[in-house]
C-alpha cells in the first residue's frame, strides 16, 4: 500500500514540479516523511530521487540548446565540495530543526512562485 | 570565479535540505546577467552532479533509502514529462498561487507537528 502511494506521489510530484518550475526536492522531502521516513533519511533519499527527473529534464533542455555544460560542470563540481559541509550540518542537527529549518523553505519557495507568477501577469 | 562561489553555495543548500539547489542557482545566474531559459537549462545540468554528490555523501553514513528514492523518483521523472507539456495547456499564473498555498499549508503542517 504504501509502494502504491509513494508512485502515485512520485508521478503528482514530478507533474507539479514540471508545471511550475520547481526542483522535485521541495516536493519529494514532505512525501517521504508521510510515507514513514525521518527528515534526516527524507532529505538524503530525495537527493537520489531528483536524479531521474534531473535527466530527463537535462535531455529536454539540451535539445532547445539551453544548457551550457562547461558552466554546469564548474558549478556542479564546486557543489560537491560544499556539499559536504551542508550533509554534515543536517546530520549535527536535531531532527525537529532540521523539519523546521526546510518549514522556512516551503514558505520561501512559495513566496518566489507567487512573486514570479505576479510579475508575469499581463 | 563567480560560478565557484554560486556552486559552493548551491552544494551547501542543497545537501542541506535534500533538494536540487535550483532555488539557489538560477536566481543568482539571473543576477549575472543569464537569459532565464539558459539559466534554468544549466542549472538543471549542475543540480545532476550535485544531487548525485549528495547523495553519495549520505548514502555513506547510510541515510538514503534507495527502495523510496526509486519509488517516488522513477515515477516523478514521467510526471515532470507531463507537468511540461501540460504547462502549455493550463493558466498556469492561476494555478501557481495555489500550488504556492499548497505549498504554506504543507510548512504550517511541518511547523505544528
Amino acid at each position: 500500500m504504501t509502494y502504491a502511494l509513494a508512485v502515485v506521489l512520485g508521478v503528482v510530484a514530478g507533474t507539479l514540479s514540471g508545471l511550475f518550475g520547481v526542483g522535485g526536492g521541495i516536493l519529494f522531502v514532505p512525501i517521504l516523511t508521510w510515507l514513514g521516513l525521518t527528515q534526516l533519511h527524507a532529505e538524503a533519499s530525495s537527493l537520489l530521487a531528483i536524479v531521474p527527473t534531473v535527466v530527463v529534464g537535462v535531455w529536454r533542455q539540451q535539445r532547445y540548446g539551453n544548457v551550457r555544460w562547461r558552466a554546469a560542470g564548474i558549478l556542479g563540481v564546486a557543489s560537491v565540495a560544499a556539499a559536504v559541509g551542508g550533509a554534515q550540518l543536517a546530520v549535527s542537527l536535531p531532527e525537529a530543526t532540521l523539519k523546521r529549518l526546510f518549514a522556512v523553505l516551503l514558505i520561501l519557495t512559495a513566496g518566489q512562485i507567487a512573486w514570479r507568477a505576479r510579475r508575469k501577469q499581463p | 570565479m563567480r560560478l565557484i562561489l554560486i556552486g559552493l553555495l548551491a552544494g551547501f543548500f542543497s545537501a542541506l535540505f535534500g533538494v536540487g539547489g535550483g532555488i539557489v542557482i538560477v536566481p543568482l545566474l539571473l543576477v549575472a546577467g543569464w537569459k532565464i531559459r539558459t539559466a534554468t537549462g544549466t542549472s538543471l545540468a549542475a543540480i545532476g552532479i550535485t544531487a548525485s554528490a549528495g547523495a553519495a555523501v549520505y548514502a555513506v553514513h547510510g541515510q538514503v533509502e534507495p527502495a523510496y528514492a526509486a519509488l517516488v523518483g522513477v515515477p516523478a521523472a514521467f510526471g515532470a514529462l507531463a507537468g511540461t507539456t501540460l504547462q502549455q495547456r493550463l493558466p498556469v499564473r492561476t494555478l501557481s498561487f495555489l500550488f504556492a498555498a499548497l505549498l504554506v499549508a504543507i510548512a504550517i503542517r511541518m511547523l505544528v507537528q
